[in-house]
């Protein structure tokens, strides 16, 4: 359930598959509705949509990065070189910092004339109105293409595991799919799990 | 000496237009500074209702004598990007390519070729508007709404016009619907004498 110096906990492995999940369906959502015609029958329903997945999100990373420093963080597989560590560490924050300046800039563009975000037409987020000038376009230019700079950076994110899994044959991406190491680490696990 | 005050007409005149580039020799300049013009639209929403906005930013000037009305010109520019419809995701599609481009079309321009006068004192002004990079012959349909000395010395002269422009006449993409494909301009002018 918990992390532990060799292994994500199933929480954590959850909250990883669940936030990629919603991302790349936020970006393909997002990138099917702008191009929507006025009396297509998504016109209207996949921007509230994309707001209101959009604003969980936003909760989920939230508890995410709390639940992130609450954990222990497993530690780099001894395989893996110093580079591959330090590059593996800067995607990783990298990919955290673009994903919230996505939310952020998303609701910029919604909130610049004051009106909140309605989710999932149960509540609303209240705006705060434009802090710059034309803020919607500005917010809204910086959005499209952090999203872009993300979905590459994931893909990049991704092959990396690939690269470990089937190349390097080892356990970085066994690790987040929440399979186990079937050797002496099991013991060790089990120690410090209790 | 009064050929120095000509010249010291002409220096001024260069000076002025030098500064406000909308600016000829004409005998009015529009109020914009104290907002006594706008330049809105409306257009219909599926049918059932219109929606309105305006043009937030826009300079110009004419120049008009009621003794010789078909002497009478007029001159407008828009900043397409200051649309505003109160609605910043809305104004922001406008803002884009589906609509009024703005990254590339920045202004649109009214440029008056005849004005002749009909009866009860309306105006017919006869000019080439330029929108969306397109030029077109139209026809707004004015009346004068009066004119003369304002309490602080100077003198105004006011008039209101509309006219309906069709979105394809422009190449505007965006298809809105079967009761929705013209806009309507509505400018209401009030002009200072310079």
């Amino acid at each position: 359930m918990y992390n532990t110096r060799i292994h994500y906990g199933y929480i954590s492995i959850f909250f990883h598959w669940l936030a990629a999940a919603t991302i790349i369906a936020l970006f393909a959502l997002g990138y099917y509705m702008v191009d929507l015609t006025y009396y297509h029958q998504w016109y209207k329903t996949a921007p509230e949509l994309h707001k209101s997945i959009g604003f969980l999100l936003f909760i989920l990373m939230i508890v995410r990065v709390v639940w992130r420093h609450k954990q222990l963080t497993p530690e780099h597989l001894t395989s893996h070189s110093s580079l591959e560590r330090k590059m593996g560490k800067l995607t990783h924050s990298v990919l955290y910092l673009l994903i919230f300046l996505i939310m952020i800039t998303g609701y910029l563009i919604s909130t610049a004339d004051d009106r909140g975000i309605e989710v999932f037409e149960l509540f609303t987020v209240p705006g705060f109105g434009s802090f710059i000038e034309n803020q919607e376009d500005v917010a809204g230019l910086i959005h499209q293409w952090l999203a872009y700079t993300l979905i590459l950076l994931a893909s990049l994110h991704a092959i990396a595991a690939l690269k470990h899994h089937f190349i390097d044959k080892d356990n970085t991406l066994n690790r987040m799919i929440g399979r186990r190491q079937k050797n002496l680490n099991q013991a060790k696990d089990k120690m410090e799990n209790t | 000496m009064k050929n120095m005050m000509t010249k010291l007409a002409t220096a001024s005149l260069i000076t002025g237009a030098m500064l406000m580039p909308t600016v000829n020799a004409a005998d009015y300049v529009i109020d914009n500074k104290g907002a006594h013009a706008s330049i809105n639209f409306k257009i219909k929403h599926l049918g059932y209702s219109w929606l309105t906005g305006r043009f937030d930013k826009f300079g110009g000037n004419f120049s008009y004598d009621p003794a010789n009305v078909s002497a009478s010109k007029i001159e407008v520019n828009i900043d397409t990007s200051s649309v505003n419809s109160n609605h910043a995701e809305r104004d922001k599609h406008l803002r884009g390519d589906d609509f009024l481009d703005v990254n590339t079309f920045a202004n649109a321009k009214f440029v008056s070729t005849s004005i002749t006068e009909k009866a009860g004192g309306k105006l017919a002004v006869s000019g080439v508007l330029t929108l969306h990079g397109v030029s077109k012959n139209i026809v707004i349909d004015a009346e004068t709404i009066g004119e003369g000395k304002d309490p602080w010395g100077g003198y105004r002269a006011g008039f209101s016009g509309t006219t309906s422009i069709a979105l394809t006449d422009y190449a505007i993409k965006m298809n809105l619907g079967p009761a929705s494909t013209h806009v309507q301009l509505e400018l209401h002018i009030e002009g200072k004498k310079q």
